[in-house]
């Protein structure tokens, strides 16, 4: 039985017996039905050690092609400063539970009081709460906020400039919610306003979603929006990407009631998509809507100025079937990541992130033109990301790309391609792609005239 | 514990920095874009040093209890030792360097993972197929619930929209198949604390959906008349939904599957030993017997004839699309490192060492606290409050006096069976030592609410901060930082 996380002696477990009053580990299960019990050998590898199960890993590791990533799309390779892995693997915050003991857990709710400040600075919100899973269920939880925040209307709109992956879980909590779903169709790239005044006219909507950039990489204008949503009683909901709300005009100044997206560009590394951290924002006439933890500033008996999670009556384990939603445990941990990340950084920091960025992706952009294979798809302001028309068959391009070890040209619609670029990009990394891809221009040009 | 009462942002300072960045030699700048689309003013963000970040942050860890610093005997939690070895798994580059969005061909090594420990899980529950995808365990309710929605409207059986859910399930049960669009109907709990199967059987017809059970309950007793149970919901058409959050007593003994479940979640975040962090990232697979695969949500990981793995996007019968990727990836990677290292061996051990543990807890305290159920409990069981109630000494101050002796309180008051519930599950990581460490200050707390009441209602006295004004922080809400004056 000897097993490094398992701590009984023999002796233990027969002195433990004894007090329990049974003769054996079997007879704690006198209870269970006997032809349930599982007596076959379980399909499973033999016990390894640590340094086979380390082996084994690195084995697996090496059937992962390394890339170089110009991909955005919703994961944003940002860099991730060595300070946060040691604060978050701290184990006081790695192995603790929810902070229901507020006493012997003002670490953790403190951290989310940071954290829920810091989000409500970037999306120019009042709340926040302590954090979703993920952009795509926090956006599906906003649709709920929206259905519960305006009783009888059953409908919700959806910009299709959103990313793919977040509109598909939406449709997904939607067709189970029993919530009506309208899209409103890009008009040269961008949410149409247009489009959004007919859908609005139908009526019967509770809220209308929009990205604050689309997947396009488009910074969208909403000039308008908010009033019009309003003037119909439903509520304005963004979906952005925080690291660019250092810069760019915040869903609060756009006039929002409800923000939602993924705190994954505030450093986390791209870990095939998770853990990542969701975000919910609201104006403070919804608090009470808001799903999930919330922390309160208070004071102890002593006067103390200390923090405890608040606002308990909206949550599952007090409401049941009549909480605002069923999340429990989020991603605590992560919120803690970008609080870290967002405490070193600062406004300034932020701000640099974003004009690296800015400046390496319009670098990109204007050098893939010149290069001639690519067309531009619109006339829009991008930040970091930017979609182009590729002359080229996609999945050639994509495959030329991994020839040299980089990974983009993620097809967004067909023949339309993006780009990404975060300040872990050189201009020396550009000038090689873009020299490797004029290349191929050459190569295809004789590919044709040996085809003449 | 001592108190440090600093938040980052009083520790800012215009000027100061804690990043370290390239230097900016592109040509092009933010200001060229349309001044509308631009932000008025900075966010008032802290400006502080890279040292300030790191003291600032330890100190705040150095108020918190985590299951290193101590016995966290948090009942329907499983706060199991989360091995070192899992966090150094996550943290290889080749894993945590990954775009969710890379071709198939280029993962191979992320998509055998998933497909193995899905295998794994499979093997210790008796499913067919597993998802990954649901990030937590009241996500993997939702998503089986959705399966089992998706599989009646296939069948054109719509009318099975009520799911009956018993009155000791864990709050999410009601709160998902609400989310999920389900009616709900209580079934309830005989005076031994199991589900009433007279009471059920009336409940059963042609509208019911389906059952969520936790097995063991809440009260951490073993169901004995779940094939009873199956049989009847089946009968009537419906499907059977395992709660996995108190499966760890069941590990290496019995596989739901073999219950007669048809959906389960897990938590690996509880039995598969990653950590619990404050609240999250956890996962919440969720398994499926055969006639169910087809409805498992979207992506999908599939294998072909070659052993090459796909990742497969798109099926027309599936409940759909439930995360943004494919799930917590790194949680996943911890629970896998931890069944590689347990091993068809010690898996087996699991379940019996965490009930064990518990029950040794239970004869321990039986004379001091009053146990309402009294049989053989599985992981965890739940005390009444004190035997002795006269003194007018609560739950919440057994819990709260717990805290000065350097203890993680119990779960209370839950389930809601009982006024003073105290709910303990001690887990299979546990020594006799720690657990005899804890029963002599159980019994000592039962011995000071009768000679020295105050020194408990008081309790924690300490702590680095003690009991809260949590009725004001509800009344007078301040979320933030920049409401700080308004306390």
């Amino acid at each position: 039985m000897a097993f490094s996380y398992f701590p009984h002696t023999e002796d233990d477990v027969r002195q433990m017996l004894d007090r329990i009053g049974v003769g054996s580990l079997e007879d704690l299960y006198s209870d269970v039905p006997q032809d349930v019990i599982y007596r076959k050998e379980f399909d499973l590898p033999d016990a390894m050690s640590e340094f086979e199960v380390r082996q084994y890993f690195e084995e697996l590791a090496e059937q992962n092609t390394s890339l170089f990533c110009l991909c955005g799309l919703g994961a944003y390779d940002h860099y991730s400063p060595a300070v946060i892995p040691h604060i978050i693997s701290r184990s006081e915050f790695l192995t603790a539970y929810t902070p229901y003991q507020p006493e012997v857990s003002q670490g953790t709710l403190r951290y989310i009081f940071e954290y829920q400040s810091m989000m409500t600075e970037l999306t120019g919100m009042d709340c926040t709460n302590a954090s979703m899973y993920d952009g795509a269920t926090a956006a599906a939880e906003a649709m709920m906020m929206a259905m519960a925040s305006t009783k009888k209307k059953t409908r919700v709109l959806l910009s299709e400039g959103l990313l793919p992956h977040v509109v598909e879980v939406v449709k997904t909590y939607a067709k189970f919610n029993g919530v009506e779903l309208g899209f409103i169709p890009c008009a040269d790239g961008a949410t149409s306003y247009g489009a959004l005044l007919a859908e609005l006219a139908a009526g019967d909507v509770a809220g209308v979603l929009v990205p604050g950039i689309n997947k396009y990489g488009i910074i969208e204008d909403f000039t308008g929006f908010a009033d019009a949503v309003h003037a119909q009683k439903g509520l304005f909901m963004v979906y952005s990407d925080p690291s660019s709300l250092a810069v760019i005009k915040t869903p609060g100044e756009w006039g929002a009631d409800i923000v939602c997206g993924d705190s994954q560009s505030l450093g986390i590394p791209l870990c095939y998509g998770g853990p990542y951290v969701g975000f919910l924002a609201c104006k403070k006439d919804h608090v009470r809507k808001l799903p999930g933890r919330i922390v309160g500033a208070t004071k102890d008996v002593d006067g103390k100025r200390a923090y405890v999670l608040t606002l308990q009556a909206r949550e599952q384990h007090i409401r049941r079937e009549k909480a605002t939603s069923n999340i429990c445990s989020n991603q605590s941990l992560m919120a803690l990541y970008v609080t870290v990340y967002m405490s070193l950084m600062g406004p300034k920091g932020l701000r640099q992130v974003n004009e690296l960025s800015y400046g390496g992706a319009h670098y990109l952009h204007d050098e893939l033109l010149a290069a001639g294979l690519f067309e531009k798809a619109f006339d829009k302001p991008f930040l970091k990301e930017f979609t182009l028309k590729s002359l080229m068959p996609v999945e050639e391009l994509q495959n030329a790309l991994q020839l040299i070890g980089v990974f983009g040209a993620v097809e967004v619609e067909p023949g339309l391609v993006n780009f990404c670029v975060t300040e872990k990009v050189s201009k020396e990394n550009i000038d090689a792609i873009v020299s490797y891809i004029t290349s191929l221009r050459g190569a295809e040009r004789r590919g044709n005239l040996s085809e003449e | 514990m001592k108190y440090y009462d600093k938040l980052i942002f009083d520790l800012s300072k215009e000027g100061r920095q804690g990043y370290s960045l390239p230097a900016n030699k592109w040509q092009t700048s933010l200001s060229e874009l349309p001044a509308g689309l631009l932000r008025e003013q900075d966010p008032e963000l802290p400006q502080v040093s890279e040292l300030d970040v790191v003291r600032h942050y330890t100190n705040l860890s150095q108020m918190n209890f985590g299951v290193d610093s101590g016995f966290y005997p948090l009942g329907s939690c499983t706060m199991k030792y989360n091995p070192k070895i899992n966090e150094e798994i996550a943290s290889m580059p080749a894993f945590a360097g990954v775009h969710p969005l890379q071709p198939s061909y280029t993962v191979q090594g992320v998509l055998r993972v998933y497909k193995e420990l899905a295998k794994a899980l499979s093997a210790i529950t008796g499913m067919a197929e597993f998802t990954l995808n649901p990030f937590a365990g009241a996500h993997g309710e939702l998503t089986g619930l959705m399966i089992i929605r998706q599989y009646h409207i296939s069948r054109g059986d719509l009318k099975r929209t009520r799911i009956i859910v018993p009155d000791s399930a864990h709050g999410t049960n009601p709160a998902s198949a609400a989310v999920c669009g389900l009616e709900i109907v209580q079934v309830k709990s005989k005076a031994n604390g199991l589900v009433d199967v007279e009471d059920l059987k009336p409940l059963l017809d042609d509208t019911i959906a389906g059952i969520m059970m936790t097995n063991p309950n809440t009260l951490g007793l073993f169901e004995k008349d779940i094939k009873e149970i199956a049989a009847l919901v089946h009968e009537c058409g419906g499907l059977l939904y395992y709660d996995g959050a108190n499966m760890n007593p069941l590990m290496g003994v019995v596989r739901p599957g073999d219950m007669g479940f048809d959906v389960l979640h897990l938590n690996l975040h509880k039995t598969f030993s990653t950590p619990h962090g404050g609240g999250g990232p956890g996962a919440g697979p969720v398994g499926v017997a055969e006639h169910l695969i087809p409805y498992l949500p979207v992506p999908r990981v599939v294998e072909d004839e070659e052993g090459t793995l796909y990742v497969e996007d798109e099926d027309g019968q599936s409940c759909g699309r439930i995360s943004g990727f494919m799930g917590n990836f790194g949680v996943l990677l911890r629970a896998y490192t931890y069944i590689l290292m347990l091993g068809k061996q010690n898996v087996r051990m699991v379940g019996p060492l965490a009930v064990l543990g518990a029950n040794y807890i239970k004869e321990s305290l039986r004379d001091c606290y009053n146990l309402p159920i009294d049989s053989v409990c599985k992981h965890e069981f739940v005390f009444d409050g004190l035997l002795d109630q006269s003194t007018g000494v609560t739950t919440l101050d057994i819990a709260k006096r717990l805290l000065d002796y350097g203890f993680h309180a119990p779960t209370i008051y839950f389930p809601l069976l009982f006024h003073q519930s105290i709910m303990i599950e001690p887990t299979e990581t546990e020594s006799k030592e720690t657990l005899d460490g804890f029963i002599e200050i159980m019994r000592h707390i039962a011995a000071e609410a009768a000679s020295d009441p105050d020194s408990l209602k008081t309790a924690p006295h300490t702590t680095p901060v003690r009991r809260l004004d949590e009725t004001t922080a509800a009344r007078q809400p301040v979320l933030r930082y920049r409401d700080m004056n308004q306390i």
